[in-house]
């Protein structure tokens, strides 16, 4: 750590740990219904457990890019943070807009559409919210000593992803044009602008763990953040094609959404590449781990397995089933909760003194979360395609194919558990590290 | 060798251009020839049964026009599977509907609710959905073969 104000970032990373705890609960919840087990149901029936998982994916993410941000900008910009406390005041905004709207949630109050569920009120404490972030990163980036390629891709990345917001906030009549607008926002988001996060802080992390030239990690982090936008734009189309809007979405979406995988596959062949190149050896390893592993496992996730399902033909009868629950898992976990739980263990050490790098648990934590995540994206993987083949091929009726199928979900709730071992190890780590402390600036990895 | 310059070059050029092709898309999309989404039918009661749909989060357990969270029934062209009256029943019940052991949020709808609802739905069984709806709901089309 080299200035005092990175400090911050390790309270995101904190609230991010707590809030994904609360969503394996919450993901507990659902997949025990699906096998019949739904005593809460009168508390917290399966929309509710619904909303409240993916949003707590989602702001568990944010805390993290916001943590990541905190920590890289005064780093890369050489300075301190512009405003601490006004950091602080972010951070603690943040935990209670979420925490109103989780627990909203379970009292019917919401907006009722896919990821968006936030309801208007709070979508405004939220903007608020996000341009104080923005603000602290961005005066910070244009006061510092230098604007690296990184800084500003990081910083792009998190500004856009806050315009996007907008699209989403929307008022339609028609069904059909919000949910045409809301992919601008989760679409966008997560095959876009999330990206660019994504890539900013995986080229931070290779040129701290690699010491390969920056010049050259950055030129081809500016060839694959192109690669990304140049199918992910158009690639949004995927979703356009059987919700009531024109064929021509049926071609664009099924040209760019075949080139989607590409970026990921660059993301992935780049961080190996670099990790080849390197010659600094960092003694951070699970923070290497971690890093590979997102650049990796995004490119199954999110690249092959949703090429798996993008093709017109295909999607005609895969848009709405298991199968999309088979994409989403995977592509979140390896493109987005990776990388931030790689930039967590690559900064922790240095934040706290306490230069855990490869313990055991470290280790158990990181194969057993990716065991126990790709299990259960086999097991929605084959009840999805159970479900097509008998719904779609076979004309059996909806709740007949989910009591055929209801044994995939035992499978998945095994592989849950081994996810949330994993979990359960990597932040026993991070309570191990203990606080961040200002005698931390002195050592050096 | 490529240039760090022009590597910008090509994130900056490519994400401009494909954004402008996107924005024009969405345009065309929506214009009054190309418009497929049968807009021109929304009244006064589907926009009340949309916003039921949206304040009771019916999508976090169903489907519609394939979105939602697989856990209950796609309801494109449910009319056409179920009928009107069985639609009714089971929003104005005031026991939980429980299918083949699922169960569904008991929301005890007045009939004016449930007759929104069922005019959203109506109006959404009208939307060309490039061929989604006979694969969505064979149910629906075998009943309209037989």
């Amino acid at each position: 750590m080299k200035y005092k104000s990175q400090k911050v970032a390790y309270w995101f990373f904190a609230l991010s740990m707590l809030l994904l705890v609360l969503q394996l609960a919450y993901g507990f919840i659902m997949g025990f219904a699906r096998i019949g087990l739904d005593g809460l149901h009168d508390f917290i029936p399966f929309n509710t457990a619904r909303a409240v998982h993916t949003n707590l994916l989602v702001v568990w993410l944010l805390s993290g890019f916001m943590g990541a941000a905190y920590y890289i900008i005064p780093e890369e910009a050489q300075r301190e943070l512009v405003n601490v406390k006004l950091a602080y005041v972010q951070l603690i905004s943040l935990a209670l807009v979420g925490v109103a709207a989780i627990v909203g949630y379970h009292f019917n109050w919401w907006e009722g559409r896919k990821f968006l569920e936030i309801p208007r009120q709070l979508d405004f404490l939220v903007v608020a919210n996000v341009l104080l972030f923005l603000g602290l990163i961005l005066v910070t980036l244009f006061k510092g000593k230098r604007r690296t390629t990184t800084a500003l891709v990081l910083s792009m990345g998190l500004l856009f992803a806050a315009l996007l917001y907008l699209p989403g906030m929307l008022p339609f009549d028609s069904q059909v044009m919000d949910s045409f607008f809301r992919w601008w926002v989760v679409h966008l988001w997560v095959e876009g602008v999330w990206e660019l996060i994504m890539g900013g802080i995986l080229s931070f992390l290779l040129i701290k763990l690699t010491g390969v030239d920056r010049e050259v990690i950055e030129k081809w982090l500016y060839v694959i953040v192109g690669l990304t936008f140049l199918s992910g734009v158009l690639g949004t189309g995927h979703h356009y094609y059987y919700i009531g809007v024109n064929k021509i979405w049926l071609i664009v979406g099924g040209i760019f959404s075949a080139l989607e995988p590409l970026a990921f596959l660059a993301m992935a062949l780049f961080a190996v590449n670099m990790y080849r190149k390197g010659e600094k050896r960092h003694p951070n390893k699970l923070a290497l781990f971690w890093t590979l592993g997102a650049a990796i496992v995004s490119f199954l996730g999110a690249g092959l397995l949703g090429f798996a399902h993008t093709l017109p033909q295909t999607n005609l009868y895969t848009h709405g089933t298991l199968v999309t629950a088979m994409h989403g898992h995977l592509a979140f976990w390896g493109a987005y909760a990776m990388i931030v739980l790689a930039i967590i263990s690559y900064s922790m050490p240095n934040m706290t003194g306490r230069k855990l790098y490869l313990s055991a648990r470290g280790r158990a934590a990181f194969w057993l979360s990716n065991i126990g995540m790709i299990g259960m994206t086999v097991a929605f993987g084959v009840a999805g395609v159970a479900q097509v083949y008998l719904e779609r091929k076979f004309k059996m009726e909806f709740m007949q194919v989910q009591n055929e199928i209801s044994i995939h979900f035992v499978v998945l709730l095994l592989c849950a558990t081994i996810l949330t071992l994993g979990i359960a190890l990597y932040i026993i780590d991070f309570i191990k590290h203990g606080k961040p402390t200002d005698q931390a600036l002195e050592l050096q990895p | 060798m490529l240039s760090k310059k022009q590597a910008r070059t090509f994130f900056l050029g490519g994400t401009v251009v494909t954004f402008l092709v996107f924005i024009g898309l969405t345009i065309y999309s929506f214009s009054k020839e190309q418009d497929q989404s049968n807009y021109g039918n929304i009244t006064e009661q589907v926009v009340r049964g949309k916003q039921l749909w949206e304040a009771n989060n019916c999508m976090g357990c169903h489907t519609i026009l394939g979105e939602g969270a697989y856990y209950a029934p796609e309801l494109t062209k449910v009319i056409d599977r179920r009928g009107e009256g069985y639609i009714k029943a089971v929003l104005t019940t005031p026991n939980a509907w429980a299918p083949n052991g699922r169960k569904m949020v008991a929301y005890g709808f007045s009939d004016e609710e449930a007759a929104d609802l069922i005019a959203f739905f109506d109006w959404i069984d009208d939307i060309d959905l490039n061929g989604f709806d006979t694969v969505v709901s064979p149910l629906a089309k075998d009943k309209t073969n037989n």
